[in-house]
């Protein structure tokens, strides 16, 4: 190649639209997508997002072939849309691929699809588990029901299921009588999502009292799973159920004046990216474009950067995973620097690696070994790391974090809570 | 409310070495990059000036301070070039070689040509045409970018002082899609001793080479201990043949650079671009950033402009003329475009000089030649006046323009 070609030029683009076509004739083959994907760097079967995306559409427009099995090994960690200097839109590629790969391609009769909508479809699994949550945990737990598990259903035998909380997130906003603060003008809306309400309470509680520590007064509206794991599975009809239910509700609490905060950030990815690139309803785009991380929100529209300096929260030093997601975001160094300057403690970023688990992904048995050698980068920055207690967004994250190194995993909000509430 | 002392837009070379010299200077720097860094894609070579009026340099600073008026290396200055590299040096360490001289080192490049270059990572060095040792490269099939002994030809024809072969060998394990991050993660590894399957491979054609040429894709996080071990195993020298992009010695490159911003303190956030600005008596007062949908204000007292030329889309075209789509600064440019071009495909393009026009402290000019705010600064491919491409000079001029630019905000 000589060093013109090395400089690619479009000097009169084409407008852009909101639709993928114009997209994939975007695509001018860099393969910078191929090198930031974290499967195809450990899997050769792996034909990488450039593939899945951009080649595979235009594959289909061509000729009439049905969408390549490929997809379903693609995690949806988006890493490739924010590798593209070009625009193309990666993940809404795949996310639309492999909805019809599951709607056209795959068995309702298999165990495959059975399976990945169990997994995609925790959140229903949850209500029913959480009503006796030691009961559950105690079944969960049993390593028979594991091996069960991965036999029957493919679901890998290695990893422990998440306990269920004794009283869930919202059982505890209501027994204690909602928001203790009543405000005008500042009011935000939480989508907690599922893992927060059943499993960590702890996180959303923190939430609650660090919002009404600046004084706003928080809604926790009735809501299904933000849709991060359906999409994942291409699960699109569930999906569109979930997502449907969350704008309707979301969409008149920012006519009333709310903003949405979310304190994991594939939720907040779900609501912002996703929803308005796959649906319509009316609502889609108000309720993205008002739509937070938590902490995002707060260094947005309160000093909680000049609240934390010398700050001293009631933690041991921290190791500190990005989720793909929240890098997706941009929010990938913002918890190191914001807790940079606190007192008593380090905070260490362990690295831009994917963690491997990516939701449901690294659930499946024949993910399991794909989703631990992802992993092993990030397993050994955190063994380097001078904290012993990781530090992350994400709920899988967390799990994939205490899975390969038996750390115990906490929030940001967490540590903001312990840092500015007493 | 989200501030800084120093906001630099752009996460290529230019606006981390500006983010970095700011942040030496004692500033709280902030860096935002739309997308992951440009540096990824770039070939890892570092080039200050290669060719001048058309004639290859022996010697870039044979020519760095006859630039014409405009041309960044004569806004900032010869000694500026020099401060650039060392900063370069400094960061990069172990990772490149060619400070010893100030000379341009000939690398070979994956098309056969010879490219003059300044800084090449330490993995390029064994592979110099200055080296007369007999020299084998060794191209894969499942990596169709290298033809190994088409490149051999060449660099044969081309007259280099040594001995060239070139073999097309199978590479073990890997299926034939697999991309190059693949490669250098079962290199690091040695998954399953792949590295002496390869050098199994590779040992019947070595004959009496010296030194033994790759495409560059050993290793992403251990290169020095790959090729050493194959070094060991072979009895030869190993080096890479830059390609690219994508390019594995621009990530290891983007690796120690971001791994150095951090260290000294830099917040650095990818991901979201910056599209819109604030602005009173002449002076920025902030930036937008675009996140997802909100438009977010980031404040800071000084501001860089590092967002790279036509490629990056730091500067972009349309049918209305040529502009620079941030803070809509002034890009001198023929008004009729059939102007922008030559006829000839390899001729002298206008188009290849756009950018902003700056006075000699960065600072860009509007039309009539004033200075447009008095806090904003460029640097980098956004800098008008260079044909990056055809005087090789790129990376020379991000650190040129981005350490002075990173300083001078710093000390405002
Ligand atoms: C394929 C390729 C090969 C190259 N090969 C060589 C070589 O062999 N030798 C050499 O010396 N140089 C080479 N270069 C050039 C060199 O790597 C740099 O690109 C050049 O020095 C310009 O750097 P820059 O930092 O000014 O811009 P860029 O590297 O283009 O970086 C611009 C940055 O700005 C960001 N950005 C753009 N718009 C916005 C916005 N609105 N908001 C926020 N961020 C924004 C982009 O995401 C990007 O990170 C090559 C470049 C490429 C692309
Ligand atoms: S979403 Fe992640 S796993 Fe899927 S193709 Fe993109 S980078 Fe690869
Ligand atoms: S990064 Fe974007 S332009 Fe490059 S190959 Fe992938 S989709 Fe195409």
């Amino acid at each position: 190649m000589s060093d013109s070609e090395n400089f690619p030029i479009d000097v009169f683009p084409e407008t852009e639209e909101m639709d993928l076509r114009p997209g994939a004739d975007s695509c001018y083959k860099c393969s910078a997508c191929d090198t930031s994907c974290p499967v195809a760097e450990v899997d050769d079967d792996f034909p990488g997002p450039k593939f899945q995306g951009p080649e595979q559409w235009r594959l289909k427009r061509k000729e009439d072939t049905s969408v390549d099995e490929s997809v379903m090994k693609c995690s949806n960690c988006m890493r490739c849309d924010g590798a593209c200097p070009s625009g193309v839109p990666l993940s809404q590629m795949h996310n639309t691929a492999r909805a019809e790969y599951v709607s056209e391609e795959m068995s309702m009769l298999s165990t495959e699809y059975w399976r990945n909508r169990i997994l995609a479809n925790y959140g229903t699994l949850a209500r029913i588990g959480s009503k006796v949550p030691r009961l559950t945990n105690f079944v969960m737990g049993n390593s028979l029901v594991q091996q069960v598990n991965e036999k029957f259903l493919g679901i890998t035998a290695e990893r422990e299921f998440p306990e269920f909380a004794t009283e869930t997130f919202v059982e505890w906003f209501e027994k204690r009588g909602g928001s203790t603060v009543q405000s005008e003008d500042k009011r935000v809306a939480y989508f907690h999502g599922d893992y927060a309400n059943y499993n960590t309470p702890e996180v959303a509680k923190a939430l609650v009292r660090v919002f009404e520590h600046y004084g706003y007064e928080v809604a926790v509206p009735d809501q299904r799973c933000s849709g991060t794991p359906m999409f994942a599975n291409g699960m699109m009809d569930d999906a569109r159920r979930a997502a449907k239910f969350n704008v309707e509700t979301f969409h008149n609490l920012v006519e009333d004046g709310y903003d949405i905060v979310c304190s994991c950030t594939s939720c907040s990815m779900a609501l912002r990216q996703e929803y308005p690139e796959l649906f319509t309803f009316d609502g889609t785009a108000e309720v993205a474009a008002h739509t937070y991380e938590a902490l995002e929100y707060l260094r947005i529209y309160e000093d909680v950067e000049g609240d934390l300096k010398g700050a001293k929260p009631n933690f041991p030093n921290l190791a500190y995973h990005a989720p793909c997601h929240a890098r997706n975001q941009g929010l990938d160094g913002q918890a190191v620097n914001l807790f940079s300057e606190l007192d008593g403690l380090e905070v260490t970023d362990v690295g831009d690696s994917c963690s491997g688990i990516s939701g449901t992904y690294g659930w499946k048995e024949e993910n399991y070994d794909t989703s631990m050698k992802i992993g092993e980068e990030m397993f050994e920055h955190m063994e380097d790391a001078p904290g012993e207690t990781g530090l992350t967004e994400c709920p899988t994250c967390a799990m994939q974090m205490g899975h390969g190194s038996g750390y115990e995993i906490r929030h940001p909000l967490e540590v903001v809570e312990s840092a500015l509430v007493n | 409310m989200i501030e800084s002392d120093v906001l630099v837009v752009g996460g290529g070379l230019a606006g981390g070495t500006a983010a970095l010299s700011a942040a030496r200077e004692g500033a709280d720097v902030r860096l935002v990059s739309h997308k992951e860094s440009t540096l990824r894609h770039a070939s890892g070579l570092i080039d200050v000036l290669g060719y001048h009026d058309g004639t290859l340099l022996a010697d870039p600073f044979s020519a760095v301070g006859d630039m014409p008026e405009g041309h960044p290396y004569e806004r900032v200055g010869s000694a500026a070039v020099e401060a650039g590299l060392d900063l370069f040096d400094e960061v990069a360490g172990d990772l490149y070689a060619g400070s010893h001289t100030t000379k341009n080192a000939l690398v070979p490049t994956h098309g056969g040509t010879v490219k003059p270059t300044a800084r090449y990572p330490a993995s390029v060095a064994p592979g110099l045409a200055s080296d007369d040792g007999e020299m084998l490269l060794v191209g894969f099939e499942t990596l169709t970018d290298f033809d190994a002994p088409l490149a051999a030809d060449h660099l044969q024809n081309a007259g280099v002082p040594f001995e060239v072969r070139g073999v097309t060998a199978r590479f073990p394990m890997l299926r034939a899609d697999a991309k190059i991050t693949r490669y250098a993660k079962v290199l690091d590894t040695d998954e399953k001793g792949i590295r002496s399957q390869l050098v199994e491979a590779i040992e019947p054609h070595l004959g009496d080479a010296t030194r033994v040429g790759f495409p560059a894709v050993l290793g992403h996080d251990h290169p020095a201990r790959v090729r050493e071990a194959l070094a060991d195993a072979l009895g030869a020298d190993v080096f890479e043949v830059p390609s690219g992009p994508p390019s594995l010695p621009g990530m290891r490159l983007e690796d120690v650079l971001f791994a150095v911003l951090r260290e000294a303190g830099v917040t650095i956030e990818t991901g979201n671009p910056v599209v819109g600005f604030e602005a009173s008596d002449g002076r920025i007062d902030h930036v937008a950033v675009k996140r997802t949908h909100q438009r977010v204000p980031y404040f800071a007292d000084e501001f860089v402009l590092a967002t790279g030329g036509l490629v990056g889309k730091g500067i972009t075209t349309s049918r209305e003329g040529v502009r620079e789509p941030v803070f809509d600064l002034h890009v001198p440019h023929p008004e009729n475009r059939y102007d922008w071009f030559e006829d000839e495909a390899f001729g002298d393009h206008p188009f290849a000089r756009f950018g902003v026009a700056v006075d000699t402290d960065l600072r860009p000019l509007d039309g009539s030649g004033a200075v447009e705010y008095a806090n904003l600064r460029a640097a980098g491919g956004v800098l008008g006046g260079a044909d990056f491409a055809a005087e090789k000079s790129g990376s020379g001029i991000s650190l040129a323009t981005g350490r002075v630019a990173g300083r001078r905000a710093a000390q405002s």
